[in-house]
């Protein structure tokens, strides 16, 4: 599903050069469950930008479904996103003016669904996260989990067949963190490639892969 | 993405900054109502003097003795005096087969009284003809009959001011009237006509022209009015006008002849110019107002920068973000422009009510104008954000919260 081959990603830092990722293979089938797993300034969250496709890689091959990605324009990417890369943020980045139901619309709106499609779709998944009386809220009427899992039915709107979570928890009590973490793996339990990146062990730890990341190299 | 989805979010973008997106509209609008409020009072102008110069009578052709050119080079050693226009080159004037009809006209002024009033006005000079030329009305009895051009009659027509004055308590028709030390009997009077084109028809004496040239002891013509039988007729009148007063002038071309069509068509040329100049500069409120929606834009991209980044990631194209901020400019600037075009109608009513003569209106052309450069102005000014915004890095977008 996801495979990396030699991947390299540089950052030109006023007049040094910095290697965030050196030589990176990696390969994850469809529906594992991974954990990213790192000290800070390691490397993980250019690996997250690669794998989603919002950064290229400065040389290596990126296959993702077997097509080779690296070489796609912004607007290409944009559609291979929307198509197969469900996002969850740790700052949620839901829109604030918008509901909890016209959030999680948004994907469909890019792609251009039909409105009553729509309408069904957000119901469907508004209650597979549990917030059917939750629609209607805007964002600063929801709580911290809450959000996170408006977050994670907008992400899952367009049935991906990856989703990238990056510190999903890490704003949440412990409490809310362990919910999200259920529907996350509820979620690849139904066969969703499930990639998680945190600093937390505990939550790094229930993931059946566990790669590490130290200094742009995995270990 | 859906244009209609593309405008539902554009305006729930601008619903959240109301204050701003009302300040913009204003702006936007004071800039249209100034185009249009502007563009009609000239337009208005334009009209007004066109009519004007068009209830002349049609295929007018104005003969002046005379030539007036610059040739530049030395000025004659000896003054030229020009040979006057005479009755009988009028009279020749109708062996063209192209003119319908022509007025001679000699004026003066002169003393007129009737039983015991007095009072100084313009004496008019001229044939039956001239009701027809100048499309003259009459309000009772009838205009000067049709003679023999250079026959003298006793009889005048005289305008509604004169016959308010002199004949206040009585019928003026078949009153004799004085004007110096000859009688003439009042057959006819003037409907009122107003102001037309320097001549104050309602403060006119007209009698026939060979009364009116042994009135005033003179031989020469003021003018020739000359109508054409048609458009196309006038100008080959105006050839041929020229050479019958040139074979009459011993050969030389010293009359002036004006078509009516050159005078409207320059006097609207003129206006047309004048229209456009303040039109342009009240187009300068437009320009200042497109600045200001592309700041206000540009405010609205800094701002949502997260939510720009958050679009991207979720599979926005270039194209989409690029059509959503456009939109909402466009939104602003429809807006103002719908708002403006009001404000004009508004304050076009408003002075219509303080000058009820002067006809207002402010012409389609124009509207449609209005909403389509405020579009264009909206759009313009709109690029450059929604560039910035479409072109935004999506990590770098994200990372700010």
């Amino acid at each position: 599903m996801i495979r990396l081959e030699h991947i390299h990603r540089y950052f030109q830092v006023g007049e040094q050069t910095v290697h965030a990722l050196n030589d990176i293979n990696a390969v994850i089938e469809k529906g594992e469950y991974v954990s990213v797993m790192g000290p800070s300034g390691s490397g993980k969250s250019t690996l997250l930008n690669v794998i989603a496709l919002l950064d290229q890689p400065s040389s290596g091959r990126y296959l993702l479904n077997d097509q080779p990605v690296t070489q796609l324009s912004d607007d290409e990417l944009a559609k291979v996103r929307r198509e197969n890369i469900g996002f969850v943020f740790q700052f949620f980045h839901l829109i604030p003016r918008l509901s909890a139901a016209e959030n999680i619309e948004i994907p469909m709106i890019l792609a251009g669904v039909g409105v009553k499609e729509r309408k069904q779709r957000v119901l469907e998944a508004l209650a597979s996260v549990s917030l059917q009386d939750r629609a209607h809220h805007r964002p600063d009427q929801l709580s911290g989990g809450q959000l996170q899992r408006v977050a994670i039915a907008r992400a899952m709107i367009m049935r991906p067949a990856i989703l990238l979570a990056d510190e999903p928890t890490g704003n949440l009590d412990s409490k809310s963190g362990k919910e999200i973490i259920a529907l996350l793996e509820g979620l690849n339990r139904q066969g969703v490639t499930l990639v998680i990146i945190t600093h937390d062990q505990n939550v790094g730890d229930r993931a059946r892969r566990k790669i590490r990341i130290v200094d742009g190299q995995l270990s | 993405m859906l244009i209609k989805d593309t405008l539902t979010q554009a305006l729930g973008a601008i619903s959240t900054q109301r204050l701003r997106a009302g300040l913009i509209i204003l702006a936007m609008s004071i800039g249209i109502a100034s185009v249009s409020v502007l563009t009609a009072l000239g337009e208005s102008a334009r009209r007004y003097i066109v009519n004007e110069f068009e209830a002349l009578g049609t295929n007018l052709v104005i003969v002046l003795p005379g030539r007036t050119e610059t040739l530049g080079g030395q000025p004659p050693l000896f003054g030229e005096t020009p040979r006057d226009l005479t009755l009988e080159d009028a009279e020749a004037l109708l062996r063209s087969r192209h003119i319908a009809a022509i007025a001679p006209l000699t004026v003066g002024s002169a003393p007129v009284s009737a039983q015991g009033l007095e009072r100084e006005t313009n004496i008019l000079g001229s044939t039956h003809a001239l009701r027809r030329v100048r499309r003259l009305t009459m309000a009772q009895g009838s205009f000067l009959p049709q003679t023999e051009i250079d026959k003298t009659l006793s009889v005048c027509v005289i305008g509604q001011t004169i016959r308010n004055e002199l004949f206040a308590k009585q019928s003026a028709l078949g009153q004799w009237l004085r004007i110096n030390d000859r009688r003439f009997r009042v057959i006819g009077v003037l409907a009122s006509e107003g102001q037309s084109v320097g001549i104050d028809f309602d403060e006119i004496v007209i009698i026939s022209v060979a009364s009116a040239q042994v009135l005033f002891d003179t031989h020469s013509l003021f003018r020739i009015l000359v109508e054409a039988k048609s458009k196309p007729d006038m100008y080959q009148a105006v050839d041929e006008i020229r050479g019958i007063i040139k074979a009459r002038h011993e050969g030389e071309d010293d009359v002036t002849l004006i078509t009516q069509d050159s005078v409207v068509s320059t006097f609207d040329k003129i206006l047309t110019a004048l229209t456009l100049t303040v039109a342009g500069i009240a187009g300068i409120s437009l320009l200042v107002a497109g600045v200001l929606v592309m700041n206000v834009m540009l405010v609205s991209v800094t701002q949502r920068t997260a939510e720009i980044g958050l679009l991207k990631a979720l599979g926005a194209t270039k194209r989409q973000l690029l059509w959503l901020f456009l939109a909402e400019a466009a939104m602003l600037s429809l807006a103002g422009a719908v708002l403006g075009v009001i404000l004009g109608y508004v304050t076009l009513a408003i002075l219509q009510a303080f000058y009820p003569d002067f006809p207002m209106e402010l012409p389609g052309w124009a509207l449609l104008a209005a909403l389509a450069v405020s579009l264009i102005t909206g759009l313009l000014f709109g690029v450059l954000p929604a560039r910035k915004a479409a072109n935004l890095d999506p990590i770098v977008a994200l990372a700010k919260r």
